[in-house]
């Protein structure tokens, strides 16, 4: 016994434990399970210590390249992650516990998740947030399930500018639930809004896109919105939070669902998880929010307290007729961003929204100073931007790579015809200087 | 205790950010502007780690309190489980997406892959993906899996329903629902599972899944699980196995041995990786071979020399479930928790989690009612039903086991038993701590009986009281005001 020295029984104890309950071992009772359906192998290979388990961890990590110097996005950002966030999200008193469901032991979770809505509401500005969603893809395929819903319509348009990873989870959603999808392809880089006009009528549910778009286009939908509200249909936009600390608000834009990855919010960037999912909407939608959300309330002697609340939207009380099967979600990467936003502050977001644009116009003057590069998009950018590169984008990132850099994402495997388009990411983190060396080594690899 | 929003100053900031080494961009048209920044909190750096070091203890948590809630196996988390996941807090997940970026993500490709393997021999399965994030997003990403295999057949007209037994999670109906089946729901038998006659005759060819959690939610291991899933697979009905409850029988029973074709796996659970509050957690899709052809892309593959890639075009596909490659960090750490155990470290969770349960059913069993009084696995559910004559309800006794010190055992659920008490030790609580547990139990027991108010009064010493829960859904404030 005690392979495994987190279960802490001496001998003796498990004597004195199997007497009480009256078996002779342990084994017995495993007796409910017949004997012909036991397991006749376990290859999993013998256990070793703490230490050399962390060593085998530190040898895997070493197995990915290191140091590589991030010109990439596709809705994971390489942003600054204030010490507070690592250190205070770090107490375990928050990360080992479960959802509150017993709101007088987790009034710490409940009061930081009310927190949390409220920063995403006044981040978004729209009434109500829920507790957080799994990752922003997901978001964007729970606000369409909502929207059908709320309008008990059965047709979704996609914009094409929104992630191809957002749009494919979306459609793996809703591929079983004979929704109609239209997708309406991009024209350099934006909405193509004719296209659009040409399929908005009152068959429509909802109109998702996403700003600034997956070529770092900055686009205004508040004609748009008044275009789909005119036909009963709701605007969902996807936005990227840090962006916010500048850009028009989903709730100036009119944006009926807004939603998002929190990863930017002071989560690492942790090959691609967990971060979390936010979702944002008017006041009039929240009986059709999915998952958990925390309100405000007093106990018997009047003082205020924190609960889970409209609990019988939820999947653990209607089943099968819930607004969503989501049940844990991703609460302590909320956290995170919480204290990241509270940290960084409302000052603070407005300067790192600025910080991030100003480094990224600066790469983009320099990159179409390079012979032969031009820009797709004639919108004004975030802190992405495309190039059209003179040669095969793809052939030149596998080179930069070589040389510790990752360039940007090449566009050719998301979008026929855009082979020579590079969508380049530069966030605060970058300094002049790695700007600089990027744009040398771009140009080096176009002129050769 | 105060907001943030409450504590804050205009003005005042938590922290410096790097100055500007680059010039000023020329602004941005104003109607692309925000009016008003965003209200958020304004306070030092010092105010912002005590309100949420003070937060965090108004919490209950694994590392503070005995957490029995059954259902969620709340096992203490190793510390050098957060620190493994650390060192990859670096890794861009596109690099792996980019032209020949795999070559530069083998180790964290590699993991998945390893986890992938690990996992399929735990559950005896064939193939597992790692991209589902929670166990519920496995639920769904399985019940979309095995609506694929059905329409490569032709019978997607033909399937329409996914069984599930009364006993079951919320989670597994619901997530059957987006898959677009309607439910039929098979009542529990005296014998403490799904009714083997009753479930007889729930199935036939329009029968797509049935999803079992084994043992189930009773803590109870079905004795006719291998007769259920023949029978469905005569109706071409394929086997889900919710693996909530897989804590149990680790080594014992390989769900892919007595016929389930898919099982998602909750790493939060039976993994050792911390619940985080609510999340996040990780729900890994293990499948037989008749259904690999429809796994989620990037499905990660390994080539003959050893080397990961990543599939992206396979036909077959249900798509992709999440943006990247799942909650690599949340895998991270099972990972490292399965190769410290090891073969016989897993074996020995389920054994001592098995017999803590027991051991607490034997001393609690003269106090509170047990419906199904028969050996369980790594849960046992009671009812309060002989404390309900006093007047006092599961809810009560929860209430007086904060005060005391203990985080509640899972309450009204499973919903088929009155006024349930599902609690779950875990294998890593000590006899000392489950003894005194044990003991405030009967006490709450005789206090049912003495003094019901003091129950109904419970809890006192917590910041807060107990809260009017009819108020928070009526005035949905759920956002501080401006």
């Amino acid at each position: 016994m005690n392979d495994s020295h987190y279960c802490p029984h001496t001998p003796e104890e498990i004597a004195e434990m199997l007497s009480v309950i009256g078996v002779a071992s342990v084994e017995e009772l495993f007796a409910p399970i017949p004997a012909a359906l036991r397991a006749k192998t376990f290859n999993i290979p013998p256990g070793m210590s703490e230490f050399e388990t962390f060593s085998r961890m530190q040898e895997i990590a070493g197995e990915n390249s290191q140091g590589m110097t991030h010109f990439i996005g596709g809705g994971f950002y390489d942003h600054i992650i204030p010490s507070v966030v690592d250190h205070l999200a770090n107490r375990s008193e928050f990360y080992t516990a479960y959802t509150p469901y017993q709101p007088e032991c987790s009034q710490g979770t409940l009061q930081a998740l009310f927190e949390y809505q409220t920063a995403i509401c006044r981040l978004t500005g729209l009434d109500v947030s829920n507790a957080s969603l799994y990752d922003g893809g997901t978001a964007c395929a729970e606000a369409a399930m909502m929207a059908l819903r709320v309008t008990g319509r059965n047709k979704i348009i996609l914009d094409g500018c929104v992630s191809p990873f957002s749009r494919e989870v979306l459609k793996t959603y809703l591929f079983n639930l004979d929704v109609d999808i239209v997708e309406i392809a991009p024209l350099d880089g934006l909405l193509n809004r004719s296209a659009l006009a040409a399929v908005l009528d009152d068959s429509v549910a909802a109109v998702l896109v996403q700003n600034p778009n997956f070529f770092g286009s900055i686009e205004d939908f508040s004609a748009l919105s008044e275009q789909v509200h005119g036909v009963g249909a709701l605007l969902i936009g996807s936005v990227y939070p840090i962006s916010l600390g500048i850009l028009k608000s989903p709730g100036e834009i009119g944006i009926d669902i807004a939603v998002g990855d929190g990863q930017s919010l002071g989560n690492p960037l942790s090959f691609g998880g967990p971060s979390f999912g936010f979702i944002a909407a008017t006041k009039k939608y929240i009986r059709n929010m999915p998952g958990r959300i925390v309100g405000e309330t007093v106990d018997r002697n009047g003082k205020r307290g924190f609960v889970l609340t409209l609990q019988a939207r939820e999947q653990h009380i209607k089943r099968h007729k819930a607004t969503s099967n989501i049940c844990s979600n991703q609460g302590l990467c909320a956290l995170r961003g919480l204290i990241f936003l509270s940290s960084i502050g409302k000052e603070g977001l407005t300067d790192l929204a600025r910080l991030n644009r100003d480094k990224a116009e600066y790469a983009k003057s320099l990159c179409v100073g390079i012979p032969g590069v031009s820009l797709l998009q004639s919108s004004v950018t975030f802190n992405e931007f495309t190039l059209v590169l003179p040669k095969h984008a793809a052939d030149v990132v596998a080179g930069q790579l070589e040389k510790g850099i990752a360039a940007g994402v090449p566009l050719g495997q998301y979008y026929d015809g855009l082979e020579n388009c590079l969508v380049v990411t530069v966030t605060e983190k970058r300094t002049k200087k790695e700007i600089e060396l990027f744009v040398k080594e771009l140009e080096v690899a176009l002129c050769n | 205790m105060q907001l943030i929003y409450e504590q804050s100053t205009p003005g005042r900031r938590g922290v410096k950010l790097p100055a500007s080494d680059v010039p000023t961009a020329s602004a941005l048209p104003g109607t692309l502007l925000r009016a008003e920044k965003a209200g958020l909190a304004e306070v030092s750096e010092l105010d912002l780690v005590r309100h949420f070091t003070n937060l965090s203890r108004r919490n209950f948590s694994v590392d503070t309190n005995f957490y029995p809630l059954g259902s969620c196996t709340m096992k203490y988390n190793a510390k050098v489980l957060e620190n493994s996941a650390a060192l990859f807090a670096p890794f861009h997940p596109m690099t792996a997406l980019l032209p020949g970026g795999v070559e530069f993500c083998q180790g964290t490709l590699g993991m998945l892959y390893d986890l992938g393997q690990l996992l399929a021999d735990i559950t005896g399965m064939d193939e597992v993906t790692t991209q589902p994030l929670a166990g519920a997003h496995g639920e769904m990403t399985g019940i979309m899996l095995i609506a694929a295999y059905h329409a490569a057949k032709g019978n997607k007209a033909k399937k329409k329903y996914v069984v599930v037994p009364d006993s079951s999670h919320g989670t597994n109906p619901a997530s059957a629902a987006i898959a677009g089946y309607e439910i039929i729901t098979v009542p529990t038998a005296p014998y403490g599972d799904m009714d083997l006659d009753l479930f007889k005759k729930a199935m036939s060819d329009e029968v797509a899944a049935v999803m079992m959690t084994c043992p189930n939610t009773l803590g109870l291991f079905n004795p006719h699980i291998k007769e259920i899933s023949d029978i469905a697979h005569r109706f071409d009905a394929l086997m889900y196995y919710d693996g909530a409850n897989l804590n149990a029988i680790m080594g014992k029973v390989k769900p892919g041995d007595v016929g389930f074709d898919v099982i998602h796996v909750n790493l939060h659970k039976t993994f050792g990786t911390p619940h985080g509050g609510g999340g996040p957690g990780s729900g890994p899709v293990g499948v037989k071979k008749a259904l690999i052809p429809f796994l989620p892309q990037p499905r990660i593959v390994m080539d003959g020399g050893g080397k990961l890639l990543l599939e992206t075009a396979n036909p077959g596909t249900i798509g992709r479930t999440a943006n990247f490659f799942g909650n690599f960090g949340v895998m991270a750490k099972a990972y490292a928790y399965i190769i410290m155990l090891g073969r016989e470290g897993l074996i020995e969770v389920s054994e001592q989690a098995v017999l803590n349960a027991n051991y607490i059913k034997e001393k609690l069993k003269g106090y509170y009612d047990l419906p199904y009084d028969m050996t369980c696995m790594h849960e046992v559910v009671f009812s309060a039903s002989k404390q309900l004559e006093h007047g006092v309800h599961a809810i009560d006794i929860a209430k007086f086991l904060i005060d005391r010190g203990y985080h509640p055992p899972t309450v009204y659920f499973p919903m088929i038993v009155k006024e349930a008490i599902m609690i779950e030790p875990t294998e890593t609580e000590s006899k000392a701590t489950m003894d005194a547990f044990i003991e405030v139990m009967i006490e709450a027991a005789r206090t049912a009986e003495s003094n019901p108010q003091a129950l109904h009064d419970a809890p006192l010493t917590m910041p807060i009281s107990r809260l009017d829960e009819t108020k928070a859904a009526r005035e949905q404030n759920v956002c501080c005001a401006w």
